[in-house]
C-alpha cells in the first residue's frame, strides 16, 4: 500500500516537476540571455490556460485547440513585447520587475473581465482518457504521463536546439556576452525576439498542457511563476540543466513532503499536532531547501558557465 | 542597480530640503482631524491612517531598497508577522502594547537575520527571487496556522491598549499615535542613514569592492540594515491589525510586497520622504480608483507601466525637474 502509495505521488511529483521545467526554462533563458527578468512570465502560463480552454471549446478538439492556442499565446506574448518589455532591457532590475508587476495586475484582471472570476477546466481529450495499470491495484490517469513524455520531449528538444543547432550556439554565445555577439554582426534585437518568443511559447504551452488536469482561474500564473523563481535559484540562474535538475528537486520534495511530512511526524507526535505541524512545515518545505541549497552553494546548484 | 535619482542623501543642500518637506507633510497630517472636525468627511481620516501606516513600511523598504540598493521583493512579510503579533497575542489575552509589539519586533528582527543571512549570500536578479521566496514561506505558513484562523484569518476581539489606557480604540488618538510612530521612524531612518554606519551601507551600494578592501564587512553591514527595516515594517504590521482588527495570510502576498516597491519608485528612491508621498499617492489612488470600479487593478497596472516606462526617480525626481533645479 504505502509503495504504491509512493510510486503514485512520485510521478505527481515529477508531473509537477515538468509544468515547473516548462515555466522555469524559458524564464531562465530570456533572464539569462537578455538579463531581464519577467514577472509576467507567470500570468503567460495562465494565458496559454485560458486560451486553451476557449479554442478547445470552440473547435471541440483538444489538439487543434491546443495548436490555436499556443498561436496566440504567441502573438500576445510579442505583443508585449513590442509595447512593452523592449522598452525594458536596457534598465535596471528594479524597473524590470515593476513595469512586469503592474503588467500582473492588468492581466490578472483582465482575464476576469474577460472569462469571469470562476475556476473554469478543459475536458480530458477522448484518446489520452482512462487510466494505465502499473502493477496490482494502481492506477494512473494516461494523461498525467502524456504530459510527463511532452515535457520530457520539449525538454530534449530544447537541449538539441540548445546545445547542437547553430541558434542554440548564438543562445549561449549572448548569455555569456551579448555585445560581443551583438559587435560580431548578429542581430542581437532579432535573437532577443526569438528567445522571448520560444519562452512565451513555453509558458503557454505549459499552461495549455495543464489546463485539463488543474483549474483554470485568475492568479494561476503567481503560484508557479514563484516556484519557477525557486526552481532556478537552485538550479543556478540562466542554466538549462539546472532549471532541469531544480525542477526534479522542486517537485518531488512538494509533492512528496505533502503526502508524508504527517505520517512521518506521526512517528514521534500525538495525531493532531502532527497534522498541524505537518501541514505548516510540508508547505514551507521546498522554501528551506532553497535556503540549504543557498546557503552551500549561493550560485546554484549548476550555475551557467561563462556568467559572471 | 542605477536607480538612485540624483542628489543623494550625502549633500547637505538637499538633505535639508528634504527634511523640511517631511516636517510640513507631518504638521499638515497634524492638523487632519481638525479639518474632520469643520467637516472633512472622517473616511479621510481613516484612509490617511492606513495610508501613514504603509508609510512606516514603505520607508524602511527604503532603507534597504534605496539606501543599500537591496530590492527585497519580500517586505510584506514583515508587515505580516507585526500583525499576526499582534493578532495572536491578542488572541492569547495580551493586550497590552508594551508587551506585544517588543515580542512582535523581536519576531520580525529573527524572521529578518535568518532570512537574510541566506538571501545576502546572492546578488541581483537571485536576491529578488530569494526575498520573494521567502516571502511566500511566511504567507504560506500563516495559511497553515489553523489555529489561528488559517487562510481565513483572525478577527481582532479588541485592540491593543497601551500601558492599561485603550487609547488605539479612539480614530482621533489612533491617528496621532500612528503619525507620531511615523514621524519618529522617519527620523530614526534619517539618522542611521546620515551615520557612519549609513554611510557604509551606501557607498556599497555604489561599490560594494571597494567597500570590503577599506575593511568593512559588507555582508554585515547590509544584513543589520535588512534586520532594522524587518524591524520597522513590523511596527507597521502591529498598526496595521490595529487600525483593521483583523489579521489574515493576505497580509503578506507577493502583491503587496510589489506594491510597497512601487510605493518606494513612485515617491522617489533613497529619498525616505518620497516613500511617504509615495504610500500616500498609492492609497489615495488605490481608494478613488477601487471606489469607481471593482476592476481598479485592470487602471491601475497599465499606470505603474506607463508610470516605469515615462519617468526616472519618480514624484521626487519629476517636482526637481519641474523646479528647475536639475538632476545633473
Amino acid at each position: 500500500m504505502t509503495t504504491s502509495l509512493l510510486i503514485v505521488q512520485i510521478l505527481n511529483g515529477l508531473q509537477l516537476g515538468v509544468l515547473l521545467f516548462l515555466v522555469a526554462a524559458g524564464l531562465t533563458l530570456v533572464f539569462g540571455v537578455m538579463d531581464f527578468i519577467n514577472l509576467a512570465h507567470g500570468v503567460q502560463y495562465m494565458l496559454g490556460a485560458y486560451l486553451a480552454v476557449t479554442f478547445v471549446g470552440l473547435t471541440g478538439s483538444f489538439v487543434l485547440g491546443l495548436a490555436l492556442a499556443l498561436a496566440a499565446a504567441l502573438l500576445i506574448g510579442l505583443a508585449l513585447e513590442f509595447v512593452v518589455f523592449r522598452h525594458l532591457y536596457e534598465r535596471d532590475h528594479l524597473d524590470q520587475v515593476l513595469a512586469t508587476f503592474g503588467l500582473i495586475l492588468l492581466l490578472n484582471q483582465g482575464v476576469k473581465i474577460v472569462w469571469g472570476a470562476a475556476p473554469l477546466s478543459v475536458p480530458i481529450p477522448a484518446f489520452l482518457s482512462g487510466a494505465v495499470v502499473l502493477a496490482d491495484g494502481i492506477l494512473y490517469p494516461v494523461y498525467r504521463f502524456a504530459l510527463i513524455g511532452a515535457g520530457l520531449g520539449v525538454g530534449l528538444l530544447l537541449w538539441f536546439i540548445v546545445e547542437r543547432t547553430r541558434t542554440g550556439m548564438l543562445l549561449r554565445a549572448g548569455a555569456s556576452n551579448a555585445a560581443m555577439v551583438s559587435a560580431l554582426g548578429v542581430d542581437i534585437r532579432r535573437l532577443f525576439m526569438v528567445v522571448f518568443a520560444f519562452g512565451t511559447m513555453l509558458a503557454g504551452f505549459a499552461g495549455a498542457m495543464a489546463a485539463p488536469i488543474l483549474s483554470v482561474e485568475p492568479g494561476m500564473g503567481d503560484t508557479i511563476l514563484i516556484l519557477a523563481f525557486v526552481v532556478i535559484v537552485v538550479g543556478g540562474i540562466g542554466s538549462i540543466r539546472g532549471a532541469f535538475v531544480g525542477e526534479l528537486i522542486v517537485g518531488l520534495v512538494d509533492t512528496l513532503g505533502r503526502s508524508f511530512m504527517n505520517d512521518l511526524l506521526r512517528l514521534f507526535m500525538s495525531a493532531p499536532s502532527a497534522r498541524a505541524t505537518g501541514a505548516a512545515l510540508s508547505s514551507m518545505l521546498i522554501y528551506l531547501v532553497m535556503a540549504v541549497v543557498l546557503f552551500l552553494r549561493p550560485e546554484g546548484l549548476m550555475p551557467a558557465k561563462g556568467r559572471t | 542597480m542605477s536607480a538612485t535619482p540624483a542628489g543623494s542623501l550625502a549633500d547637505p543642500a538637499p538633505r535639508r530640503a528634504r527634511l523640511t518637506v517631511a516636517v510640513a507633510l507631518f504638521g499638515l497630517l497634524a492638523v487632519l482631524p481638525l479639518a474632520v472636525q469643520f467637516g472633512l468627511p472622517s473616511h479621510w481620516l481613516t484612509l490617511a491612517t492606513r495610508a501613514m501606516i504603509f508609510a512606516i513600511a514603505a520607508l524602511s523598504l527604503d532603507l534597504i531598497l534605496g539606501v543599500g540598493g537591496l530590492v527585497s521583493f519580500g517586505h510584506a512579510a514583515f508587515i505580516g508577522i507585526g500583525a499576526y503579533g499582534a493578532g495572536i497575542l491578542i488572541a492569547e489575552g495580551q493586550g497590552e502594547a508594551l508587551i506585544a509589539l517588543p515580542l512582535a519586533i523581536a519576531a520580525c528582527a529573527l524572521f529578518a537575520a535568518v532570512t537574510g543571512a541566506v538571501s545576502l549570500r546572492t546578488k541581483g536578479v537571485a536576491f529578488i527571487m530569494i526575498t520573494l521566496a521567502f516571502g511566500q514561506m511566511a504567507y504560506f505558513l500563516a495559511q497553515a496556522l489553523s489555529a489561528y484562523g488559517g487562510d481565513d484569518g483572525l478577527t481582532l476581539q479588541q485592540r491593543s491598549t497601551l500601558a492599561g489606557w485603550d487609547v488605539f480604540a479612539d480614530r482621533t488618538h489612533f491617528f496621532y499615535i500612528v503619525l507620531a510612530t511615523l514621524a519618529g521612524c522617519h527620523f530614526l531612518i534619517r539618522a542611521i542613514v546620515a551615520s557612519r554606519f549609513g554611510r557604509v551601507l551606501r557607498a556599497a551600494r555604489e561599490n560594494p569592492v571597494r567597500v570590503a578592501v577599506t575593511g568593512y564587512d559588507v555582508d554585515r553591514v547590509r544584513l543589520i540594515a535588512y534586520v532594522i527595516s524587518g524591524m520597522i515594517a513590523g511596527v507597521s504590521g502591529f498598526l496595521l491589525a490595529n487600525q483593521t482588527e483583523f489579521v489574515s495570510p493576505a497580509f503578506m502576498s507577493w502583491q503587496r510586497s510589489g506594491e510597497l516597491i512601487f510605493m518606494v519608485v513612485l515617491g522617489g528612491v533613497g529619498t525616505l520622504h518620497g516613500a511617504i508621498i509615495g504610500a500616500f499617492a498609492f492609497l489615495v489612488a488605490e481608494d478613488v480608483l477601487s471606489g469607481w470600479t471593482e476592476h481598479w487593478k485592470a487602471i491601475f497596472g497599465p499606470l505603474i507601466v506607463l508610470f516605469v516606462l515615462m519617468t526616472r526617480g519618480g514624484i521626487d525626481g519629476l517636482l526637481r525637474r519641474l523646479g528647475g533645479r536639475g538632476d545633473d
